[in-house]
């Protein structure tokens, strides 16, 4: 067996580095390069440490003989965990290359930027080791806190600070919502551990209405998390007004952190083997439910971004969208459904930073050089630009040779398998519709000529997070078993 | 006969806080009412939780409340700091005035 | 034997006994000879001259009131930790001076920051003379 420290070396590594880089910012106030460079160098740091724990321990261990850990079986080792570690370091990896020259035509660099990254990436890390209700109460609430920080961190700009404040009241409110279903699932059930809430779900329990109250509560709650249907409205305005590369970080790594906690607690709730009898809520009532909820945001994520000008509010409806292809794993609650997660959240990651760096080249202080119209004749003065942009919109629509498409086909594959077929078939009318305002913006860029004058752009570093994200882009698409065989070998310990 | 307060007054209660948290959430215009608002809402959630833990004999619901409390407690100074940035820049806390960005 | 309710109708009738007990006494031993300046808004032993008192004050007190906050609530871990030092030893030690380790961590990063700094304005002592066409405009309203 391995020792548990050795095991938890990337959280303690993350946390680290993120109680320390507080001080190396208040010894080295002058001098940002310093801030960035350590931060950076934690967080490569940790994705070796958790890549060393992945490929040790290549499947899930649940520590069950807890009393003599120091954790106490509150937290989960290797396997998917281990995974989502190493793609949330990467998204900060991605971000922070990008953020450097962002930040500074911003005139807004500063230290805490980093900072709030790795805090962030610190509770999103907790989120995917969590195997207790509060783990996941404090992950959510460590990777949140710094989001309404970061949401508004062009502090001069109306409209970040605008994103901010509604980023906070919404996403507190929604806390409160998380909060009181956590209770009352606690009330229903006695433990607020994983392990011993579906066992005792799966045995069946007295207070029906308490737990069915508590469940309710906890999707509404994870839904604004996750900005699902009927709840996805401050969506578009945050990741609108936020600056480009913070928005391009929430709407990847924070997306995907809110669904990894959406699946782990929803794949507790509903446990394989139920004893009929007492407890009268069948898991499909609550597949059904998420069902609705995913159809449901990803057609109106669509159908909204068909509409949109601005091309980062269009990317934030997308983003809407994508959450509801996302939630499609759940629904068929599977191995293969979350395989299909893993695969497709990696995909997305990089091609949405990918499009979110571009858009952050582009753009030009507040609000200008946003619409989709400034990106008419990119194809000339920036070939390389264009490719790339292209290459991401194809992906993010599902074009085959892109790692988009195979994520979007496992998770289909996944639903249909657990008898979802009328979600595939909205899931596929909705990536149709998608089609078209991806192939516009490739239109725009290829077959129509700028009418102003040339842009002048400066990649910087922001070139190496461009490439790390074409590469990924392709890698996945191209050799998709590559991915596929490691998320297999992530789940199996639940198989 | 002695006779204690059950379970459901606790849970009633807190219920009762709860809508009345959320109703000011969705009402009220003023950010610093929403806020107070959402900590009214936490607030009712530590009743549940210390009233079940109470109920069921254990510690771990009480320590929640520890948790939600500190959480609580640092969003409260983001938030505020949100709302002080939101005042020096168009001199209202009303949140109704914050919609430069329509859908 | 009382039931939980009657202890709580216990400390709602002690609270309210308790707060009319004062007030009565005072009612009653109190002299009763009001006159306007008695009756006028205190504020310092002076009328209002300043116009509304919903003045911003410096944002100082708020940054001190924020770090207070933060370091206020986090004593609500140090009290269950306190109760069961005695059989946890030194593992909870340790863990008792990390935390307090990091949250010095915090401190360090606002003091360096200089958020704790006081900085004192220059006060500015008003002459004679402006004292009185103040308050000559004051009453000319």
């Amino acid at each position: 067996m391995f020792s548990e420290l050795q095991l938890g070396s990337s959280l303690i590594l993350i946390s680290f580095f993120a109680i320390t880089i507080v001080i190396v910012d208040a010894l080295f106030q002058k001098n940002k390069t310093v801030g960035f460079s350590y931060a950076l160098f934690g967080f490569i740091l940790t994705a070796v440490a958790s890549a060393i724990n992945l490929y040790q321990a290549p499947s899930l261990i649940i520590p069950l003989n807890s009393e003599n850990l120091i954790t106490k079986g509150m937290i989960v080792f290797g396997g998917y965990s281990s995974f989502f570690d190493i793609l949330f370091c990467m998204g900060a990896i991605l971000t922070m290359f990008a953020s450097r020259e962002y930040l500074k035509r911003e005139y807004h660099e500063y230290t805490e930027f980093y900072s709030l990254l790795i805090f962030s990436v610190s509770g999103m890390m907790f989120i995917g080791h969590a195997n207790n209700m509060l783990m996941i109460f404090v992950g959510i609430e460590l990777m949140s806190i710094p989001f309404y920080i970061l949401a508004g961190f062009i502090r001069t700009n109306f409209k970040s600070i605008e994103a901010s404040l509604k980023y906070f009241l919404l996403g507190s409110f929604a806390t409160g919502f998380l909060l009181y279903g956590i209770a009352m699932i606690y009330g229903a059930t006695g433990s607020l551990g994983f392990t011993e809430i579906s066992k005792s779900i799966a045995s069946g329990i007295n207070s029906t209405t308490i737990l069915v109250i508590g469940i309710g509560l906890i999707i509404v709650g994870l839904s604004f998390k996750v900005a699902a249907f009927p709840f996805h409205q401050w969506a578009p305005d945050v990741y609108h007004g936020s600056p480009t590369i913070v928005t391009g970080f929430m709407s990847t790594a924070g997306k995907a952190a809110a669904i990894l906690a959406f699946m782990i607690i929803a794949r507790n709730l509903m446990p394989e083997k139920i004893v009929s009898g007492k407890f009268n809520f069948d898991t499909h009532t609550l597949q059904n439910i998420i069902a609705w909820i995913s159809a449901g945001t990803m057609l109106v994520g669509n159908i909204t971004a068909l509409v949109q000008k601005n091309v980062k509010r269009m990317l934030a409806y997308s983003s809407v969208a994508h959450a509801g292809y996302l939630l499609m794993g759940i629904v068929a609650n599977s191995q293969l459904g979350w395989q299909g997660i893993t695969f497709y959240a990696t995909a997305y990651l990089f091609m949405q930073i990918g499009a979110f760096v571009i858009v952050g080249l582009i753009e030009r202080g507040e609000e200008n050089n946003l619409n989709i119209e400034d990106y008419a004749g990119l194809s000339k003065s920036h070939p390389m630009l264009a490719a790339m942009m292209a290459m991401f919109m194809l992906s993010l629509a599902g074009i085959p040779p892109m790692a988009g498409f195979f994520g979007k086909y496992y998770l289909f594959a996944a639903a249909i398998k657990s008898g979802f077929t009328w979600l595939t078939i909205v899931a596929v009318i909705a990536t149709i519709i998608s089609m078209y305002f991806y192939i516009s913006l490739i239109i725009q860029m290829y077959f129509k000529d700028r009418t102003e004058k040339e842009l002048e752009i400066k990649t910087g570093l922001g070139l190496i997070s461009l490439i790390i994200c074409t590469i990924g882009v392709l890698l996945f698409g191209v050799f998709p078993s590559l991915l596929l065989d490691l998320t297999r070998q992530c789940f199996q310990l639940l198989g | 006969m002695f006779q204690s307060v059950s379970l459901e007054y606790f849970l009633i209660l807190a219920a009762v806080l709860f809508s009345i948290g959320s109703i000011g959430v969705l009402t009220r215009r003023n950010a610093i009412i929403i806020f107070m608002s959402i900590e009214l809402m936490l607030n009712s959630v530590n009743l549940t939780l210390v009233s079940f833990a109470s109920f069921l004999g254990d510690s771990a619901g009480m320590i929640f409340v520890f948790f939600v409390m500190a959480v609580a407690a640092s969003e409260a100074a983001v938030g505020l700091a949100i709302v002080l940035a939101l005042f020096r820049q168009k001199q209202t806390v009303n949140v109704d005035e914050v919609n430069i960005m329509k859908w | 034997m009382l039931s939980d309710f009657g202890i709580v109708l216990l400390f709602l009738i002690t609270g309210f006994v308790f707060v009319a007990l004062g007030l009565i006494t005072a009612a009653i031993i109190r002299p009763h000879n009001p006159n306007p300046v008695k009756q006028s808004t205190y504020e310092c032993g002076e009328e209002l001259i300043s116009g509304s008192p919903w003045i911003k004050f410096n944002i100082r007190f708020y940054v001190v009131a924020l770090i207070f906050l933060l370091f206020d609530v986090e004593i609500v871990f140090l009290l269950p930790w306190a109760v069961v030092f005695q059989q946890l030893g030194w593992f909870a030690f340790i863990e008792m001076a990390v935390f307090v380790l990091i949250l010095l961590a915090g401190l360090a990063y606002v003091w360096a920051k200089g958020d704790i700094e006081w900085e004192k304005p220059k006060p500015y002592i008003p002459s004679l003379k402006d004292l009185v066409v103040e308050r000559k405009q004051h009453f000319a309203e």
